[in-house]
């Protein structure tokens, strides 16, 4: 018999992996969000971070959000909820104003920064993969990334994935 | 009265499960730490976590908007 470790078939149910797959504001939020609870209810969480979602690994975070083409994107404003026609919205400018808008908002509400999630996240010893294709086609350096993260391709993540109970796609 | 206090007043999920979490590496084996948050999800969230990591969720009360939990910790 052999050791169950990290032979194929075995599943550790208390495992979660996500790819990560966009970096705006509001999407970097779930798989932060989960990776990081995840890991304080004793999961063993991996983060595969590809295409867009690889710029989150970067040392300097400056995050946007965009309302073009979102049309659920309404803010609180004026006692209702307030949307943005796109046509307004791909004015120069508008997409910082709305940027800082959620940001504030995230402050106010006492939302965490996506840095202080990204941090909590190290800090629990959740996995960071970067893509290095990615990493390649965009013409990244792992100077630009945080410490600690690896840097691994589809197998990579695959064999993780194939031993983990959660998998998810952000 | 527990072992530790928690203050996650103000504090949006999952702040209040994180920084729990923390707390809980100060509070010895099968000591307390009791949590104060304002968070109406945290109701259902400190249930969730105690019954995924095995600490037992002791009491959970609200009063005027101020959610209180004590958590015995024994995981």
């Amino acid at each position: 018999m052999s050791e169950q470790s990290n032979g194929s078939g075995s599943v550790n149910p208390h495992s979660m992996t996500i790819i990560v797959t966009k970096g705006s504001l509001d999407w970097a939020y779930p798989p932060f969000i989960l990776s990081t609870t995840a890991a304080a209810m004793g999961l063993d969480v991996t983060m595969f971070f590809t295409f867009y979602g690889l710029p989150l690994l970067l040392k300097d975070l400056d995050l946007k959000v965009t309302s073009l083409g979102n049309t659920a994107m309404k803010m609180p404003m004026m006692g209702g909820h307030m949307g943005m026609p796109n046509l307004v919205s791909a004015i120069p400018g508008v997409d910082r104003m709305a940027s800082k808008m959620m940001k504030n908002l995230i402050k106010k509400k006492g939302v965490a920064s996506i840095e202080d999630l990204r941090e909590m996240a190290v800090e629990a010893d959740v996995r960071l993969i970067a893509c290095q294709m990615t990493m390649d086609l965009f013409e990244y350096d792992t100077s630009d990334m945080i410490e600690g993260i690896e840097l691994g391709g589809a197998a990579t993540y695959i064999e993780v994935a194939t031993q983990s109970h959660i998998n998810l796609f952000i | 009265m527990a072992d530790k206090v928690l203050d996650a007043k103000g504090l949006n999920c999952p702040l209040p499960i994180l920084k729990a979490k923390k707390a809980l590496k100060d509070v010895p084996d099968g000591g307390t730490l009791e949590i104060l948050a304002t968070d109406p999800g945290s109701v259902a969230d400190f249930q969730a976590f105690c019954r995924t990591t095995g600490n037992e969720l002791v009491e959970h009360s609200e009063d005027g908007g101020v959610y209180q939990f004590l958590i015995r910790k024994t995981a």
